[in-house]
């Protein structure tokens, strides 16, 4: 009989378990609980503890307070790495996304193939971060590489030069690859646009508005929401380049195309600085946290969002 | 000639032109891939003749090691962490937007806030936990954290969940069907869009993912194809552009291929990674 009970216990539990709500929530979200604890969190708070530290991998962590933080403020080359990366994002990301909005206005019209134009305008974006286009451009923009064959063949350049080993061009053949892969803030523009209703531009064109009225008018303004989403995006996106500066320049020549990650990683995995290399990291973070919270804050001067102004 | 009609002839004109200086890279590697030797940084399109040596010496890759290797290891660490990927984020999908649990908000909240976050940031502890438990120099370290519900393919599926009538739940559950039966037999089958279009994302960034390999792999053998298309370009050595371009052409076929024929699926996933935050 007891046992009887017990088991009848034991189903009651069973069912009451597999009919909970709240630990089945827990249950299905528990490896992205897991995943951020395990991979986000706690390698946040260590990276903050090893900035304290002199840490070489081999041996203990020494706890040396805020030297490590003293120190890249006294480090010319952090300096430089700062103002590469501020120039690279500074240039790149008004230029991509000036490509992908145009591109997407354009595409946004109903002409015949624009399916396939938008496809091949996007393929570089698509296969751009692939290491095989990052070893493509070094070659078109090396010393024997097609882009000096074309420009001396066009009479715009008298002799070859090596445009990745030009302190003054090495960092815009970054920037120019940057800019070439506007696709996907392209795509995220083109489906902006198709959110926007025709009766707007009919009315206005009613109302004897011309091309320019009604994109300054019109399409800028419904558009900002996803300007501002493609804006932190980007620049997220493109402080954090680092492949392609790695196999393309290498950082060289003398620094010019040093941008803050690589430098991060030569700190942390080349010179094992990790104790370094960490409070450089923790440095990026407040960076990032800062800009993001400026535009964050600066939104509510240019945003606007439908639902408030359709009132 | 009338404005109407000559209106959409310079709008091909004209996209066409600058859609070709686009590819034209793209379209240069792939034409050298083909050139001898002596033409392949040549700027023209056109191969003098059609020759496959690029290849077959390209697929030799380095030492004994062919580039078989190299697609197959690209492949294995593709492969199963878009697997892990795609199922865990899926199922923390619909925790957060079927199910009542205490701190959903706060914790979807946090998610969404960690889609921002640089993730180059958390390199440094993963290298030493991994080193510290022996794990350099194989792929668990790059297949493990990426098997973990990213937040971009969780709030791309989110997103998918929420145009799905709350209804189907219901008339499982009165059906008799546990909530993890309504997942598993009710929604996961009606996600599918959404978890192709998370696949192809998650599989792209594996494949092209050189930073993660750079760190983790030292034996050759264990390269997969980004860094073993690093290795042509010695600069010790002679650089066989030829190989080098055909290897290039072959490594960014998978992508492309996908590309082809899940275009729909990417450009849905980007624009709703845009839109409807």
């Amino acid at each position: 009989m007891i046992d009887k009970d017990l088991i009848a216990d034991k189903k009651s539990l069973k069912n009451k378990l597999m009919n909970s709500e709240k630990l089945a929530g827990f249950v299905f979200i528990s490896p992205w609980l897991f995943g951020f604890l395990a991979f986000m969190i706690a390698p946040m708070l260590l990276t903050l503890y090893y900035s304290f530290t002199s840490y070489n991998i081999v041996g203990n962590p020494i706890f040396i307070g805020l030297q490590n933080y003293t120190d890249i403020f006294n480090d010319p080359k952090f300096y430089t790495a700062l103002k590469v990366t501020f120039t690279y994002v500074f240039f790149s990301v008004p230029l991509r996304l000036a490509f992908a909005l145009v591109l997407a206005v354009i595409f946004n019209q109903a002409q015949k193939l624009t399916d396939f134009y938008r496809a091949v305008y996007y393929i570089p974006s698509i296969l751009g971060g692939s290491v095989a286009v990052a070893v493509l451009w070094r070659q078109m923009f090396g010393y024997y590489g097609a882009v000096n064959t074309i420009l001396m063949s066009l009479n715009l350049l008298e002799r070859p030069i090596s445009w990745i080993h030009t302190p003054d061009t090495a960092l815009w053949t970054l920037i120019l690859m940057a800019v070439w892969q506007f696709g996907s803030p392209m795509i995220i523009f083109l489906a902006g646009l198709r959110q926007i209703p025709d009766s707007l531009y009919e009315s206005a064109s009613i109302d004897g508005a011309n091309w320019s009225q009604k994109f300054f008018k019109i399409t800028i303004p419904l558009l900002t929401p996803v300007i501002f989403f493609n804006v932190i995006m980007q620049i997220i996106r493109l402080f954090m380049a680092f492949t392609r500066v790695y196999i393309i320049t290498q950082g060289g020549p003398i620094d010019r195309t040093l941008v803050y990650v690589l430098y991060l990683f030569r700190k942390a995995f080349r010179h094992t600085e990790l104790g370094y290399a960490s409070a450089l990291a923790w440095i990026l973070l407040i960076i990032m946290a800062v800009i993001t919270f400026i535009i964050f804050r600066s939104s509510k001067y240019w945003v606007f969002y439908q639902s408030e102004e359709g009132e | 000639m009338n404005k109407e009609k000559l209106y959409p002839i310079i709008y091909h004109l004209i996209i066409i032109s600058v859609g070709f200086i686009m590819i034209y890279p793209l379209l240069w590697m792939v034409a050298g891939s083909f050139k001898t030797l002596d033409t392949a940084l040549d700027p023209s399109l056109i191969p003098n003749k059609l020759n496959f040596e690029n290849y077959v010496q390209g697929w030799q890759g380095f030492g004994d090691l062919t580039f078989a290797t190299f697609f197959k290891n690209s492949f294995i660490i593709a492969t199963v962490s878009t697997i892990g990927q795609i199922f865990l984020s899926a199922l923390a999908a619909y925790g957060f937007t079927r199910l009542e649990f205490p701190g959903r908000k706060i914790l979807f909240g946090i998610m969404i806030a960690t889609l921002l976050l640089p993730r180059t940031i958390l390199r440094i502890p993963q290298y030493i936990l991994f080193n510290e438990i022996g794990w350099i120099d194989s792929f668990k370290p790059i297949i493990l954290p990426r098997f973990f519900p990213r937040p971009f393919f969780v709030f791309m599926i989110v997103q998918f969940l929420r145009g799905i009538s709350k209804e189907l739940d219901r008339a499982a559950m009165v059906d008799g069907c546990t909530r993890y039966g309504v997942f598993f037999r009710v929604l996961l089958p009606t996600l599918k869009p959404a978890l192709i279009t998370s696949a192809i994302f998650s599989f792209y960034w594996a494949w092209n993912d050189f930073m993660t390999p750079l760190l983790y792999i030292q034996s050759t053998e264990l390269y997969p194809v980004s860094l073993a298309l690093q290795l042509f370009s010695d600069p010790n050595s002679v650089t066989n552009w030829g190989a080098m371009f055909a290897m290039g052409t072959l490594s960014i076929l998978p992508v492309f291929i996908i590309f082809l024929f899940f275009q729909r699926y990417i450009v849905e996933g980007v624009s709703t990674s845009g839109l409807k935050q």
